[in-house]
C-alpha cells in the first residue's frame, strides 16, 4: 500500500472563517487518541467525489499535543479539480472520512535560536501548530502574515490578541508589505527562516535571503502545488502492462490509482519525491509543475512526477 | 508469559548463556546460503508469535543482567550516551514510544499511567516506580534518552532530520559493534557510514537514506545486520578495544564452540512523531556456535556464508583471522543437504544432520 498509514474518523465540526476558508474539525470514528504529530505537519484526507478519490494534503493547525481531535482550514478555490469545493460543499458534520497518519516536510529546526515565520494567505496554517508546538517548549518566534485583506486574513485576530508582539498582518489592499530586507537585517544569529504561501512568495524569501548571505540551511519553505487541470493523454504502464486515459481534472498519479496499479506517494504536491517515475519512452511534452526535481532532470525526459505534472502529445511510456 | 530472568555476565567471567527458547527464536541473519549488503528492510509490524518480532521493543531472559551492565559501562565511560541540546524534545518522543509500547505489549512487567502531564512508570524487572511530568526534565532523575534507555536493551541512535539528511545528534550506545557515538556525534548519514567498504560502491547507502528519510508515524522499519565477537562481550567498543581485541587470539579448536558468537543487531526505525527526529534502535543478540549448530539448518547455512564471505567483508566484520578455525568448526555441521528458504530455523522440517 502507498502512502501514509490510515485514521478513519468523523468530520465532528465546521466552521466557515470567511469568504474562501472554512474550518473542519476531526476525531477518530473508535473513540481512540490520535496520534501526536510535529507542528508543520500535513495529512492526506481522501475524498470519494462522486466516484473519483481524491487525495488532497492539508496542513493540521491544531494542537500537536492535543490528541483528541485534528483540525484543517480549506481555501476554496473556484479554479481547481474539485478538491477544495468537494470541502466546502460536499462534506457535513457526523460525515466518515479518512485521513493520513501526520506527515512533516516542514519541521521546525529544532537548533534555531529564533524562528522567523513568514505567510502568504492560507500559508498561516502550518504555522498555527508551530506556534503552538514553540509557545509550549517556550522558544522564541515572530511571525509577518501577508493576507489580500483585513476579512480574508484568517486567524490573524486570534493571533494578534493572544500574541500582539510577535505578530504582524499586512493587507495587500491597504498596500502593506513586509520590509524584508530590513527584517532579514535585524535578525539574531541562529534565526531560521520559515516561509509558507504563493511560489511568487517563497522565491521573493528565498532569493532575497540567498543575497543577503543566510545559509541554504536556514532557509525552510513548503509551497504545495495542487495538481492543474490540463488536456486529456493516454499513458503506457510498461511493468503493469496497461494502457490508461488520463482525465482533463484528474492527475497522472490518481489516473494510475484509477487504474488499480499501487504506485508510491505521500504529499500528492510535488514537494516529497515518492511518486518519482522512470520515462521510458515518449514522443511529445512533458509539463513538469514540482518542485522535486532538478532542471536538468525536468530537460532530460527521463522522469515524471506524476502528482502534479502532466504530459501532451503522442505517446508516453512509464516504468510504472 | 512470564519470562524468567537470567543471572548472567557479559565481562570476567562471561556467565552469559540463552535457554534453549532463547536459541529456537534467535534471530538467524541468513536468508539463504551466501550474504551480500542489501537495503534488506521490511515492515516492523509484528511477527510469528514467540519471535523478536513480536513486539516493538523485544524484551527477553536477557533483559536484568544487560542493563546491569550498560550500567557498568556509563559508570566507566558517560560519553556512551550524549544528547545535543535541540535533541531533548525526540528523548521525550522516545521515553513516550517505549513506555507506551512495553505497558501494551507487556502488561505483566510494566505499567504506564497517565493524567494529563502527570505519568507514573512502574518497572517491576527492575523495581523502579517512578511519577514525573511529561516534558519536564527536572523531574526525572536523567534526560528522557538516558533515563528509557537505561531501561530498554539495545543501543539507540536519535536521529535529526533536516536538510533531506539524517544527523546522529543523540543516542545510548553501549552494546556497540566496533563503532563510537562520541566520535560519531553530530555526524550525517553518510560520514558516520564512511567506514564501511563495498556497500558504497553499491549505492546501498544513497538508497537506505532515501528509505529512511521516508519512513512515517505508524510505519516502522527493520532489518538484521551481523558480526562476529569472541566472548558474549555486549561492550566492543572503540573506547575497550584494548580489553576486548586481544580475546580474538584465545580462539583455540577446543573453545571455539563455546568462546565464538555470532552478533546479530536487530535494527529498527521509527519516526518520532513530536520532534519528527528518528529513532534507530539497534538491539544484539549473542549466540555461540555451538548453540547455533543446534538447529541443522543454521548449522549448515552459517558453514556455507562464513566459507563465501568477500575477503573485504571478513576483514571488515573483524573475524579474517580466525576464519579457517571457523570454517573448520563449522565444516562438521555441514553434510551437504539443501537449506530451505528464509531465516527461521525449521526444526520439524528441515532433515537432522547426516553422520
Amino acid at each position: 500500500m502507498s502512502g501514509a498509514e490510515k485514521i478513519d474518523v468523523l468530520v465532528t465540526d465546521i466552521t466557515p472563517l470567511n469568504q474562501l476558508v472554512t474550518r473542519f474539525q476531526f476525531k477518530r470514528r473508535d473513540g481512540g487518541l490520535l496520534p501526536t504529530f510535529s507542528g508543520g505537519a500535513h495529512t492526506v484526507v481522501e475524498m470519494n467525489d462522486g466516484g473519483i478519490t481524491r487525495l488532497n494534503p492539508y496542513s493540521l493547525m491544531s494542537d500537536p499535543m492535543d490528541q483528541t481531535a485534528y483540525t484543517i482550514s480549506v481555501r476554496r478555490d473556484d479554479q481547481g479539480r474539485g478538491g477544495s469545493l468537494y470541502m466546502h460543499n460536499q462534506v457535513s458534520v457526523g460525515d466518515r472520512m479518512v485521513l493520513s497518519y501526520p506527515v512533516n516536510l516542514f519541521s521546525l529546526d529544532l537548533r534555531a535560536r529564533k524562528h522567523l515565520f513568514l505567510a502568504g494567505g492560507i500559508g498561516i496554517t502550518p504555522f498555527l501548530a508551530q506556534i503552538k508546538q514553540l509557545e509550549r517548549s517556550h522558544g522564541a518566534w515572530e511571525l509577518h502574515y501577508a493576507a489580500r485583506s483585513a476579512a480574508l486574513a484568517s486567524y490573524a485576530d486570534d493571533l494578534t490578541g493572544r500574541y500582539p508582539n510577535a505578530t504582524h498582518v499586512y493587507h495587500d489592499d491597504q498596500k502593506q508589505t513586509i520590509d524584508l530586507e530590513h527584517l532579514l537585517n535585524g535578525q539574531p544569529l541562529g534565526t531560521h527562516i520559515y516561509v509558507c504561501g504563493p511560489k511568487g512568495m517563497i522565491d521573493w524569501v528565498r532569493n532575497t535571503a540567498a543575497a543577503a548571505g543566510w545559509p541554504r540551511e536556514a532557509i525552510h519553505y513548503e509551497e504545495f502545488l495542487a495538481p492543474q487541470p490540463g488536456k486529456p493523454f493516454e499513458v503506457k504502464l510498461a511493468v503493469s502492462n496497461k494502457v490508461i486515459q488520463v482525465g482533463e481534472h484528474e492527475s497522472l498519479l490518481e489516473a494510475i490509482e484509477r487504474a488499480g496499479v499501487d504506485a508510491p506517494y505521500l504529499c500528492r504536491g510535488g514537494a516529497c519525491g515518492q511518486c518519482e517515475t522512470n520515462v521510458i519512452g515518449y514522443d511529445g511534452k512533458f509539463i513538469h509543475r514540482d518542485h522535486w526535481l532538478e532542471d536538468d532532470e525536468h530537460a532530460s525526459g527521463k522522469k515524471i512526477m506524476p502528482c502534479v505534472s502532466r504530459f501532451e502529445g503522442k505517446t508516453l511510456v512509464l516504468d510504472r | 508469559m512470564t519470562i524468567q530472568f537470567n543471572d548472567e555476565t557479559f565481562r570476567d567471567d562471561y556467565t552469559f548463556h540463552n535457554s534453549d527458547r532463547a536459541i529456537k527464536r534467535f534471530p538467524f541473519p541468513f536468508h539463504e546460503d551466501s550474504y551480500m549488503y542489501a537495503v534488506n528492510m521490511e515492515q516492523h509490524k509484528g511477527g510469528p508469535a514467540g519471535s523478536v518480532y513480536e513486539t516493538r521493543f523485544d524484551v527477553d531472559e536477557h533483559y536484568v543482567s544487560e542493563m546491569r551492565d550498560r550500567a557498568l559501562v556509563l559508570a566507566d565511560d558517560p560519553l556512551r550516551c550524549q544528547s545535543l541540546p535541540h535533541m531533548t524534545l525526540a528523548g521525550w518522543d522516545l521515553l513516550e514510544l517505549i513506555m507506551v509500547s512495553k505497558s501494551e505489549d507487556y502488561p505483566d512487567l510494566f505499567e504506564l499511567h497517565r493524567d494529563g502531564d502527570k505519568w507514573r512508570w512502574i518497572n517491576k524487572p527492575l523495581g523502579i516506580d517512578d511519577t514525573f511530568t511529561f516534558l519536564d526534565e527536572t523531574t526525572l532523575p536523567y534526560g528522557p534518552m538516558e533515563y528509557i534507555t537505561r531501561q530498554t536493551q539495545g543501543d539507540f541512535c536519535v536521529l535529526d532530520q533536516r536538510d533531506d539528511m539524517l544527523w546522529m545528534d543523540a543516542g545510548m550506545v553501549t552494546t556497540q559493534a566496533d563503532w563510537s557515538l562520541d566520535f560519531d556525534i553530530g555526524m550525517n548519514f553518510f560520514e558516520w557510514h564512511a567506514p564501511v567498504p563495498l556497500a558504497h560502491e553499491k549505492g546501498i547507502f544513497v538508497r537506505a537514506l532515501k528509505f529512511l528519510l521516508n519512513i512515517q508515524q505508524g510505519a516502522p522499519a527493520r532489518r538484521l545486520n551481523w558480526t562476529m565477537t569472541v566472548n558474549p562481550l555486549l561492550d566492543t567498543s572503540p573506547e575497550n578495544y584494548h580489553k576486548w581485541g586481544i580475546q580474538k587470539t584465545t580462539l583455540t579448536p577446543e573453545n571455539i564452540g563455546a568462546k565464538q558468537h555470532l552478533r546479530v543487531e536487530l535494527q529498527t526505525f521509527f519516526r518520532l512523531p513530536r520532534s519528527n527526529a528518528m529513532v534507530f534502535p539497534i538491539r544484539c543478540y549473542l549466540i555461540a556456535f555451538q548453540d547455533l549448530v543446534t538447529v541443522p539448518k543454521w548449522g549448515r547455512r552459517l558453514h556455507r556464508v562464513i566459507r563465501d564471505l568477500p575477503v573485504e567483508l571478513a576483514t571488515y566484520k573483524g573475524f579474517i583471522d580466525n576464519r579457517p578455525m571457523m570454517l573448520d568448526y563449522l565444516s562438521a555441521f555441514d553434510d551437504g543437504q539443501p537449506t530451505s528458504d528464509g531465516i527461521w530455523p525449521d526444526l520439524d522440517t528441515e532433515p537432522a544432520l547426516k553422520a
